[in-house]
């Protein structure tokens, strides 16, 4: 039996290493056959933004996200409001995502077997 | 109920630790399976041996090895978080060419899939972090 896992990342890209571990753990698990899906609240919106440039030798962490697809991880949610209060839309972001109101995100919380944050 | 705990903090700067060893100790004295302690992020600090607690002060580290060899606890920590951080076992110290080498023998250092093969073998996945 597969079960529906549900990973939340609400950190900033870069300052701070969780955005990247937060990752590392999505494609881990999405070796496992199971039903994967990766909601970004927060500051975690910045992950997705387009034309980011780190700097100080620091890996772009938003050349990863348009790999999810062959990675099998498809359901990939962004809060509403977390947008709209950092003045962006979806498409200021590097990948198609669905985006979620409250309502939304609480349905889907509610349906996961597990729920990783970071 | 069989529960899988996750720890992000480290000791002494963050109570995730302690929390999750709270919780921990809390289960098992209710009769719930703590299946495995999966250390991430800064909480692979919580293997190291060379911490040092002050006399008054409380070494989580040690709560944990106690309640392991107790209980027969599954402590892992994460390697690519460890070895970034400095904290690694003999074999890595030998793979990476140090000279030494500070993981505790109270805990396992393995990957990430630890963590996701328990999050779909236990009933409960508990995160304690920021």
């Amino acid at each position: 039996m597969t079960k529906k896992i549900l990973f939340i990342t609400s950190k900033a890209p870069y300052g701070s290493s969780y955005a990247k571990e937060a990752l590392d753990a999505v494609l881990m698990a999405s070796a496992f056959g199971q039903q994967i899906s990766l909601l970004f609240l927060d500051d975690g919106i910045f992950q997705l933004k387009k034309d980011q440039a780190p700097q100080h030798g620091q890996k772009n962490i938003s050349a990863t996200f348009p790999a999810l697809e062959l990675y099998d991880v498809n359901n990939i949610y962004v809060d509403e409001l977390a947008l709209q209060k950092r003045g962006m839309t979806r498409q200021d972001l590097v990948i198609n995502t669905v985006a979620f109101n409250d309502e939304k995100i609480r349905q889907l919380m509610a349906e996961q077997d597990q729920i990783l944050a970071f | 109920m069989k529960y899988a705990l996750a720890v992000y903090g480290g000791p002494f700067t963050h109570q995730a630790s302690s929390s999750a060893y709270q919780f921990a100790k809390a289960a098992i004295a209710r009769g719930h399976e703590i299946y495995r302690v999966f250390f991430y992020h800064d909480g692979v600090y919580n293997g190291s041996n060379l911490s040092i607690a002050p006399q008054d002060e409380v070494n989580v580290t040690e709560q944990w090895k106690a309640l392991a060899d107790t209980h027969k606890l599954d402590l892992v920590i994460c390697i690519a978080a460890a070895i970034r951080r400095g904290v690694i076992n003999e074999s890595e110290a030998n793979r990476y060419e140090k000279d030494a080498h500070n993981l505790d023998p109270g805990f396992e250092i393995s990957g990430l899939g630890q963590l996701v093969e328990a999050a779909i073998d236990c009933d409960r996945l508990i995160t304690f972090g920021e």
